[in-house]
């Protein structure tokens, strides 16, 4: 297997062909926020958090989804990418209803860890307090769309391991929502197998165990990687 | 730990109602993508001739068009939305579309947009109209030499005087622009 | 076979003409002929596409010498302007030289809006027949396709392609021939090539004008680009705006298929083509070549992360070369007159000639061919006439947008500039696909932004949040200024979130979404500062109390 060499904020790392540049920056032991990404889901490139600047190219590259390239000169924390990084979690809180007092994922919520990593405590875009549904017809499970953040991780997670392919996303632009099956209710869909996947990997309050109230929602966000391992590699860890 | 994939109802089986759909209109879809030889990725060319059929995508038909292309009812609808030709609901009776492109709004495409609001009672974008009437807008037909335009019913109007008010309400109201019971009310409307 | 005629009457049969009328004209003009007796036999009426100055159809162009598969001369051309059916019978007669009733519909061929245009890709645009695959043949459609099967090598023409100095008309300006060597020099495996002809610029129609007009020779171009990157299959991937442009691509395919100039064995070579068209479905984020080949493949049109480049990995994971409609059309011309003849047109950096849709507030509207490196103001004012009943040394022309909602506005004191992807980048503005929209000096600036960010908040695919979430907050900060309540610290604002969307977001259309409201910003920024609350805070002060005092 070849490797790669390159330089992640000065420090000198060497991945194997074909990882990320995510995973070169987590090598050289820097933190970058994500959201959208998840180990073990095909990355997407959307919440633009883990953006990096390659330095002599002056264009910003999504850390997930970039191959690690040999001599590649990677930056993470320029002024800039901070404002950035900061104006697109502004961006996040403004365009949904996130209220963290009263939210199932409050302590265990990814947006909330980003905006703290990004020192962001106030919006300085006006909240656009979008009228959006919350759907409980699951018997286990409901989505409050007030709290997504279309990461896409529940569908991700939803087609590639479960291969149930329940979710997807609806409309575009800011009317985009995540919809089950024809957008219906979720209990409705014969397609979901009540897996939990989904509730899992959401990284906010958005998707949830009905049994959970204010600040009790556990997520379990490495499963995909788990699950992928065992299946690709077949490591198995259950026992 | 996790639970495994259960043995419930296979993935496939639709759940919205079917009953409303005519048998014929059905078994003309089932043609159709048969001519694409069931390949999914003619999901978009299908859709358009399915909403042919219908005048809109009812979702019985996009389910039955989720099965027989062997695709998740979600993808099926995710890409039916995203799409801004593809309608979800029945259309109404008649419909306009006003440009609101570049050059069209250089040629006064909004206040046209408003002078037809205003005339047919009803809002831009509102799929539902005043019930005979939907006004939608387009981002461009690429029919800039002529602008501003319309499109009446699949009709392309170009040139719509915009300076002249009254020529304006004449050509609106010869196009049949005018609200039906207030057809009097409307300006122009009751010459 | 038909001898030569004396009289040939083109009508004009693209949608522009056809929405003012043509088709009954046409119609009326048969009839008329049919009562010309004898004298009937020597006219010949055809339906062409579209003979530019769409602003003023239906067209009619006369040929009074010359025939079929005879180009007509300079002087023996006449054309006519906004006929009307009843006028059918008048028009025959000034053309048999038995009246000129029409003289005042006349256009002078030598107005420099026809004079100094360079027909290149437009060259069989309003001279064939573009529903007859036999018209396009007797035109020289083909030629070179069969020409490069039989003497070049696919290493030769991608040489010529490269020599031309071409570069992709699609808005990015990419050098044609280096992406075509991308796609020939990956791994062995199947190829597929793509015509983006799904142009979403409002202001622009010059593909759509290509396709109604002369959709052979688009066909041809593409086959050449197939055989110079080793692809046996293509799509063109079409706007479902354009029915007519669709229907004509339809036949025109069909008819090349029966001709074996598309299918097994193309024209007695080894070389083999599947050519089909795509329709969209309204969505102009499938102008982007990641977003656009996901909706080939039946999906939702949003883009995904480059690298990988559709070059290395695209339609089905296989190479894919995707050119746009105009690019591939300059294909059959460049290979026929030689790519250096091609590099001897334009300037140093672009070369060749480039289509415009000119439209707006501006006398002569329609399609316009010229050398790259012609000004602005030649275009514009030259060849467009200037704003009507407007006068003055920039002829009532406040600014110029260019390049759709991804371009900007160039304000007529820059109207010297030179057409060429570099002058054009560096005024804040870019080519674009051609669109050039001319606004008149009662355009508001900050309402011109508006209309272009709700067009992006309106067409953003939702996938990013800088385009998602930010087109939104920037288009509610420009109503602001719209609505005359901005403040100081919402410029600012404006400016940074223009910045963070521009330089953060996933494709080109959140990364160009800014662009309409930085270049207003940097060229009539007082228009900003005058619709701020404060005026007492504005720079310079009389600028906002001068316009604060009229409503």
């Amino acid at each position: 297997m070849s490797v790669h060499t390159l330089t992640v904020d000065g420090v000198e790392v060497a991945v194997p062909d074909g990882a990320s540049l995510l995973d070169a920056v987590r090598a050289a032991g820097a933190e970058l926020p994500t959201l959208c990404h998840l180990d073990g889901l095909t990355p997407v490139g959307a919440c633009r958090l883990c953006l990096v600047e390659l330095e002599g190219s002056g264009k910003l590259q999504p850390a997930c989804a970039t191959a690690a390239g040999e001599g590649m000169a990677v930056l993470t924390q320029t002024p800039q990418l901070r404002e950035w990084r900061r104006m697109a979690v502004e961006l996040f809180f403004a365009e949904g209803n996130h209220v963290c007092a009263f939210c199932v994922a409050n302590g265990n919520c990814e947006l909330q860890d980003v905006a703290v990593t990004v020192g962001m405590d106030h919006s300085r875009f006006p909240y656009q307090y979008p009228n959006r549904r919350v759907d409980a017809s699951h018997p286990q499970f409901a989505i409050d769309h007030h709290r997504c953040i279309l990461c896409t991780r529940c569908v991700r997670v939803c087609d590639e391991i479960e291969g149930a392919h329940v979710w997807d996303v609806a409309n575009r632009g800011a009317e985009c929502s995540i919809i089950a099956g024809l957008d219906q209710p979720w209990g409705e869909v014969a397609a979901c197998t009540s897996c939990g996947k989904c509730v899992d990997v959401c990284p906010t309050g958005a998707i949830f165990r009905k049994d959970d109230t204010t600040a009790e929602k556990e997520a379990h966000r490495e499963r995909p990687q788990l699950l992928r391992a065992a299946r690709d590699q077949h490591q198995w860890q259950n026992q | 730990m996790i639970a495994p994939p259960s043995a419930q109802s296979p993935p496939s089986a639709p759940s919205p109602p079917q009953a409303e759909l005519p048998a014929q209109a059905v078994e003309r879809t089932t043609r159709l993508i048969r001519q694409h030889r069931g390949r999914a990725d003619a999901l978009i060319e299908v859709l358009h001739q399915v909403q042919e059929l219908y005048g809109y995508l009812p979702p019985g038909a996009l389910a039955q068009v989720a099965r027989e292309l062997k695709l998740p009812l979600s993808r099926v609808h995710g890409v039916a939305s995203f799409y801004h030709l593809f309608r979800l609901e029945a259309p109404t009776a008649h419909r306009c579309a006003v440009c609101l492109g570049t050059a069209c709004f250089v040629k006064g495409g909004g206040e046209l947009a408003a002078r037809i609001e205003q005339r047919l009672g009803l809002r831009l974008d509102d799929a539902a109209g005043n019930g005979t009437w939907a006004l939608e807008h387009v981002s461009c037909l690429g029919a800039c030499g002529q602008a501003p335009v319309l499109v009446v019913d699949g009709r392309l109007e170009p040139r719509l005087p915009m300076d002249d008010p009254e020529a304006l309400d004449r050509r609106l109201s010869a196009l049949g622009l005018t609200a039906g019971a207030d057809a009097a009310d409307a300006p122009g409307g009751a010459s | 076979m038909a001898s030569p005629t004396p009289l040939q009457l083109r009508c004009c049969a693209a949608s522009g003409c056809r929405s003012a009328g043509s088709e009954a004209l046409q119609a009326a003009l048969l009839a008329a002929r049919d009562q010309l007796g004898g004298a009937a036999e020597a006219v010949t009426i055809k339906p062409v596409g579209c003979l530019r100055l769409c602003g003023r159809g239906p067209l009619v162009a006369l040929d009074r010498s010359g025939g079929d598969g005879q180009e007509p001369s300079a002087g023996s051309t006449e054309l006519y302007a906004e006929l009307t059916p009843e006028q059918a019978p008048a028009l025959l007669a000034a053309a048999t030289g038995l009246g000129d009733e029409l003289a005042a519909q006349r256009l002078d061929p030598a107005h420099p809006f026809f004079a100094l245009q360079k027909a290149v890709v437009l060259e069989g645009c309003g001279v064939v027949n573009p529903e007859s695959i036999d018209d396009a043949l007797a035109h020289g459609s083909y030629a070179q396709l069969k020409r490069v099967l039989l003497e070049c090598t696919p290493e030769q023409v991608r040489d010529q392609v490269k020599r031309s100095g071409l570069r992709g008309r699609g808005g990015a300006g990419y050098p044609t021939g280096l992406k075509w060597d991308t796609v020939a020099l990956q791994p062995p495996g199947p190829r597929t090539v793509v015509c983006n002809a799904d142009e979403g610029d409002p202001g622009a129609f010059m593909d759509r004008s290509v396709l109604e007009s002369d959709p052979h020779r688009l066909i041809e171009g593409m086959a050449i680009a197939a055989y110079a990157v080793g692809a046996d299959q293509g799509y063109v991937y079409v706007r479902a705006e354009y029915p007519l442009a669709i229907e004509r691509l339809r036949l025109a395919l069909k008819q090349a298929r029966a001709k074996g100039l598309l299918g097994a064995g193309i024209a007695g070579s080894s070389f083999n083509l599947r050519l089909e068209v795509r329709v969209g479905a309204g969505a102009y984020v499938c102008g982007e070549e990641t977003a656009l080949l996901a909706s080939i493949q039946g999906q939702r049109g949003t883009p995904r992360p480059r690298p990988p480049f559709p070059a290395q990995v695209g339609l089905w994971g296989a190479p894919t070369l995707i050119n746009n409609v105009e690019t591939l059309a300059s294909i059959p011309v460049i290979l026929r007159e030689g790519g250096d003849w091609y590099a001897a047109i334009g300037t140093e950096g672009s070369k060749g000639t480039k289509v415009f849709a000119l439209s707006g507030a501006v006398a002569n509207t329609g399609l316009v061919e010229v050398p790259m490196g012609t000004s602005l103001r030649t275009v514009v004012q030259t060849i467009g006439g200037g704003v009507p009943g407007a006068d003055g040394p920039n002829g009532g022309v406040k600014a110029v947008q260019t390049g759709g909602p991804s371009g900007g506005c160039i304000p007529a004191h820059l109207l010297d500039t030179p057409v060429d992807y570099e002058s054009l980048r560096d005024l804040g503005s870019m080519m674009g696909s051609g669109g050039l929209v001319v606004m008149g000096e009662t355009t508001s600036m900050p309402e011109v932004a508006r209309h272009f960010m709700r067009f992006s908040v309106n067409e953003s695919c939702g996938k990013c949040v800088p385009c998602r979430a930010g087109t939104v907050q920037l288009a509610q900060m420009l109503d602001r200024f719209v609505e005359r309540r901005a403040s100081l610290a919402d410029l600012e604002r404006l400016e940074a979130l223009c910045r963070m969307v521009g330089a953060t977001s996933l494709c080109g259309l959140g990364q160009a979404a800014p662009n309409p409201v930085l270049s207003t910003l940097r060229y009539f920024r007082q228009e900003y500062q005058a619709a701020c609350r404060e005026p007492g805070q504005c720079e310079p002060p009389d600028a906002c109390l001068l316009q604060e005092v009229t409503p």
